[in-house]
């Protein structure tokens, strides 16, 4: 075995050789994939989940590729994250739905300015034996109290601070219940994403607020009915902010502006209230 | 149950169509974890080699550390790694952040531990038959490292598709570093969290079949050349 070690060695003095052949490609794979990802007047979009989740991008960014040139990288994430994500400047454009953080967003400096964009709103969809007895019901808040007061119903958090969890949040201080306080009761935080928060309250049989663009293209819905819809407390407005290039040197300012002036031109708001899904028109252009 | 049927029909039609979408996916997946595993054995290999060889106070806590390394959570890498590329981060200037070397990165640092602590096992029971010829011979210390990982390089290999198993399927770094940007860093295993997220289970159960085959062909592929390179070695 061992007399043999000088052939080895030989053939070791290759492998080394191939190794090293080896990094020398590896350097030039991450070299061409970091290129890929420069490419000029491609912006990052700091984004929530429900826009990409019910398919809106797939329809709008085609038409703001050729309108304006720019090419729109999404990452979809939280409302929260999103936010988190673009103050540390990870991010050319905010498009997101939670004004109040918005507004402090850009009061603080992060962001140049906000637009509305757009609106749709958010319904609570429950099991179809509707333990708490809340459907046709259109105070969100009547509804929120009765599932809290009812002894076999579940509710699903985000539990995440998204957009959603906010709003959810709110609703619950109107109606004035804690629900903190029945963590992992009856009141379950998934601390996940819509997608994922529906179908964990899907699996065990809970009451979740949901946003419709969401709802209407999730494909498991497993019987899961809207129990509560039309109450105006439950309208979810999206605005869109350029990240502040003067907080973030690095923000590619004029493709993100650029993206945003078509995004609430007349255009950009056709193409957002002509997508459709099985029919229904999922959000509502309201740039002014 | 009736989605694992479904699931089935999917994955057959999806890999019959060699959908275009899919095909770069899957090629962007193969091109990441493959880089990681091939860097993660270029610094693993050698350290597995010197701990398995080298004898020094604290090399016990050193080998605990290393071991322990093989559990590094996923997202905590891609957090870790996510900080330090953000353009707010110390290396935000490079750009890094959302692109696939990022990826490249957060799997490099997940599987080289695995690597490096799975090969110090192979090389140190190697060592073992080894070490009375070694010493016979007053062998130099690198000549005896190069010994045994030539020696062990069909084991070695092993190790590598353990790295490279443990690359292609965690989902936890690459979406945070990534961002599962459609045609820029989707991989399979963000696709099907998307998919899921979606509610669309069918399509992410047959996502995942195929990412299964992947794995099995990548092994398959692996185990073909072991056994052709081993029966050349001992003709």
């Amino acid at each position: 075995m061992f007399c043999n070690y000088l052939k080895k060695m030989e053939n070791y003095m290759r492998l080394t050789r191939s190794s090293l052949a080896i990094a020398a490609a590896v350097a030039l794979m991450a070299g061409v994939a970091a290129e890929r990802a420069a490419a000029e007047d491609a912006i990052i979009v700091q984004s929530t989940t429900s826009t990409k989740n019910s398919g809106l991008y797939d329809h709008i960014l085609p038409m703001a590729k050729a309108a304006t040139g720019v090419t729109v990288n999404v990452v979809a994430v939280g409302t929260g994250q999103a936010i988190k994500n673009a103050r540390n400047c990870d991010g050319d454009v905010l498009l997101v739905h939670a004004k109040s953080a918005e507004k402090t967003f850009v009061e603080e400096g992060f962001g140049v300015k906000r637009f509305d964009l757009m609106y749709n709103d958010f319904v609570i969809v429950g099991p179809p034996d509707d333990p708490a007895h809340v459907t046709g019901s259109s105070s969100a808040v009547k509804a929120l109290s009765m599932i809290s007061a009812s002894s076999k119903a579940l509710f699903a958090s985000r539990g995440d601070d998204s957009g959603t969890h906010k709003k959810e949040r709110w609703l619950w201080k109107l109606a004035g219940v804690d629900p903190s306080a029945a963590s992992g009761q009856w009141y379950r935080e998934t601390g996940s994403g819509m997608g994922a928060t529906l179908n964990a309250g899907l699996g065990m049989g809970a009451y979740v607020m949901t946003d419709r663009a969401t709802w209407i293209a999730f494909k498991n819905k497993g019987g899961y009915q809207i129990v509560v819809e039309g109450d105006n407390a439950m309208l979810n407005q999206y605005g869109v902010i350029l990240v502040s290039p003067e907080k973030c040197p690095e923000v590619k300012a004029v493709p993100g502006q650029k993206f945003i002036n078509w995004l609430i031109s007349a255009e950009g708001q056709a193409a957002i209230g002509g997508y459709r899904l099985e029919g229904k028109q999922l959000f509502f252009p309201n740039a002014q | 149950m009736q989605d694992m049927a479904q699931a089935f029909g999917v994955a057959l039609a999806l890999a019959g169509s060699l959908d275009a979408d899919l095909v770069e996916i899957v090629g962007l997946s193969l091109q990441v974890s493959i880089t990681a595993t091939l860097i993660a054995c270029l610094f693993g290999f050698p350290l597995g080699a010197i701990l398995a060889t080298a004898r020094f106070p604290g090399r016990g806590a050193v080998l605990v550390v290393v071991n322990a390394l093989m559990g590094l959570p996923p997202v905590v890498v891609g957090l870790l790694v996510y900080l330090h590329l953000s353009r707010s981060g110390p290396l935000g200037f490079r750009g890094l952040l959302y692109t696939p070397t990022a990826m490249i990165i957060a799997q490099t640092i997940l599987i080289t531990p695995i690597v490096a602590a799975l090969s110090r096992q192979v090389l140190e029971d190697l060592h073992h038959e080894y070490a009375e010829q070694f010493r016979s011979l007053s062998t130099p210390r690198w000549t005896a490292v190069n010994a045994l990982l030539w020696d062990g390089r069909f084991a070695l290999l092993t190790v590598a598709l353990a790295g490279f198993g443990r690359a292609i399927a965690e989902v936890g770094a690459v979406m945070i570093v990534g961002g599962n940007i459609d045609h820029l860093t989707r991989v399979m295993t963000t696709a099907i969290a998307l998919e899921t997220s979606k509610g669309d289970l069918p399509l992410a159960l047959a996502l995942g079949m195929i990412l299964l085959a992947i794995a099995l062909a990548v092994n398959a592929a692996v185990m073909s050349l072991k056994l052709t390179a081993e029966r050349h070695a001992y003709a």
